[in-house]
């Protein structure tokens, strides 16, 4: 992989966004969407259902190929390279982890879904793969619950298990992004407290993104956040500033007040 | 106190009578099954011994067994299913894994479920005129198979295809989202959990096949064979064609000889369909997820 492009002078800018727009099947779902996603942080994304929120994320790793009628106008550039230049997607999505509401556990044992990744990039060696498997576990707080019995199902742990084990299969990608969608819907509050605390700690590796339909988690772990409605980006701000009233919009401070959404 | 009008009781009376009447309607509906099985069993029974099951016919097929047409029906089946079943699958896959939804696509579609209605009659007479003449396989099992596996082709389609929309697209999704491609996904993901499916809809096309009669009746079934096919290129004996043969074209068969014909081959599809039902359970019982 020759990925190691020179350093350009937005090298602390992860994804930068210019003009998205986003339709399926000619219908508009998210447009003028213009934002720079800084480099190992946390950048929250907030806003009721519908607002466009996870076909953002399905932009920046170009889901859109497999998404009969998605089509995406505008450039998103991952790393200073525009995602659409890749003449593999796959290795375009290697890079980048992503995390959905709904835990999927695959249906095969917890240890295939953590080595899964690696198997499919050519790793055989049992000796590296129980080294991978052991230590995105551990890094996704899961390891303790499961370490004896990495030979059951994944997809029949219960809900908080299936996140952090899909967390733990997206690590396992080793990424420089990581896109979080809506993660702990399906999860209790202690587990997601503990979720949290392990995204606070893997941004100083990787890129956050994290959309999230709880204002207060984006207050929790964000540096930065978007606020998306209606399939528009209505601002981007410093996510103290946002929530102490100093937002741009007032839609912004009524929403993160609670007023709707 | 609640007192039943004229009305409610008028009701319910005919809902009794419905239900009475869509009960018998059912029973009809058993009725015809259950009296061929029992007329096969008592009439035919009595003909079953190792020697009708593994002997060959003799004195113009009124006496002796039906090696020679159960052999056939094998090859017949399993050189079809050899045919069917790759081009089936891949399809299959093609058209839930990767095909985008476009008019090429939904004329693939259309002209599967076109298959699914032509007549058998006209399958024949295809395989007569494409394999048996054009490609010059004369009257063989070849040709006689390659009929037969046109003909199901569109029933593995379409059970394979049912059975790999049965995994979750969110399976599918998360695999994508690593990196893998759609032959990934399908190795890793989508075939493992939907191969007891296909294999379902594998067996219910074996014991379709081994029932045929029209379509291989030209195209590479014989009357009568003394000899036990040695290759794809020979003709066959088969259970369907004999059964009809000795019913309707040879004097002076005795009579539980079609039945005890007619008992064996409807014991094959049977004990066919039996284990596609046992594997279903046995799918159902060690669900994934």
């Amino acid at each position: 992989m020759s990925t190691a492009a020179p350093p350009s002078a937005d090298s602390d800018c992860a994804i930068d966004v210019v003009d998205l727009a986003i339709r399926y099947h000619g219908q508009l779902a998210l447009s003028g969407v213009t934002l720079k996603v800084p480099a190992h942080d946390i950048f929250g994304v907030i806003g009721p259902a519908n607002s466009g929120k996870t076909s953002f994320l399905r932009a920046v790793n170009r889901m859109d190929l497999m998404t009969a009628g998605m089509e995406v106008s505008g450039s998103v550039r991952v790393e200073g390279r525009d995602v659409r230049s890749w003449r593999n997607p796959y290795a375009l999505r290697q890079r980048i982890g992503v995390v959905f509401p709904l835990p999927v556990g695959l249906p095969m044992t917890i240890y295939e879904n953590v080595a899964l990744s690696s198997r499919l990039r050519g790793t055989r060696n049992k000796a590296d793969l129980d080294v991978i498997v052991e230590r995105c576990l551990r890094r996704a707080a899961l390891w303790d619950e499961v370490k004896d019995r990495l030979d059951s199902l994944g997809s029949l742990l219960s809900g908080g298990q299936q996140q952090r084990l899909t967390i733990a299969r997206a690590l396992s990608q080793d990424p420089s992004i990581l896109l979080l969608d809506e993660f702990s819907i399906a999860v209790d509050p202690v587990t997601t407290m503990r979720i949290e605390e392990v995204l606070s700690e893997l941004k100083s590796e990787m890129t956050i993104v994290l959309v999230t339909n709880l204002v207060q988690q984006a207050r929790r772990l964000a540096s930065q956040t978007a606020f998306f409605l209606t399939g528009e980006l209505v601002e981007v701000t410093e996510t103290e500033a946002m929530f102490e009233g100093a937002a741009q919009d007032p839609r912004t401070t009524a929403y993160v007040e609670g007023k709707f959404g | 106190m609640f007192e039943a009008t004229e009305r409610n009781r008028r009701n319910r009376k005919v809902e009794g009578l419905f239900r009475l009447l869509f009960l018998w309607m059912t029973c009809m509906l058993i009725l015809p099954v259950a009296l061929i099985l029992g007329v096969l069993i008592v009439r035919g029974g009595p003909a079953i011994s190792w020697e009708f099951l593994f002997t060959r016919p003799i004195d113009n097929m009124t006496a002796g067994g039906i090696l020679p047409a159960l052999v056939g029906t094998v090859w017949l089946v399993v050189v079809a299913l050899i045919a069917s079943v790759p081009v089936g699958v891949a399809a299959a896959l093609y058209l839930s894994e990767y095909a985008p939804d476009n008019r090429l696509t939904r004329a693939i579609n259309l002209a599967i479920i076109n298959l699914a209605g032509v007549p058998s009659i006209v399958h024949a007479l295809f395989g007569l005129g494409a394999f048996v003449i054009f490609f010059r396989f004369g009257t063989s099992i070849l040709a006689a198979s390659l009929t037969l596996a046109i003909m199901t082709l569109p029933v593995v389609i379409v059970a394979t295809r049912e059975s790999l929309q049965t995994v979750p697209l969110a399976f599918r999704e998360a695999c994508w989202n690593m990196g893998a491609t759609r032959w990934q996904t399908i190795r890793k993901v989508v075939l493992p959990n939907s191969v007891s499916g296909i294999l379902t809809g594998v067996i219910l096309e074996v014991s379709r096949t081994a029932g045929e009669t029209a379509p291989i009746m030209f195209t590479g079934a014989a009357v009568f064979m003394p000899f036990l096919p040695q290759g794809v290129l020979d003709q066959t004996m088969a259970m369907s064609l004999h059964l009809f043969v000795i019913s309707t074209q040879v004097p002076d068969v005795p009579e539980h000889m079609p039945f005890g014909v007619a008992l064996v081959l409807i014991s094959l599809v049977l004990a066919m369909n039996g284990l596609s039902i046992a594997f279903r359970v046995y799918l159902r019982g060690r669900k994934k997820w």
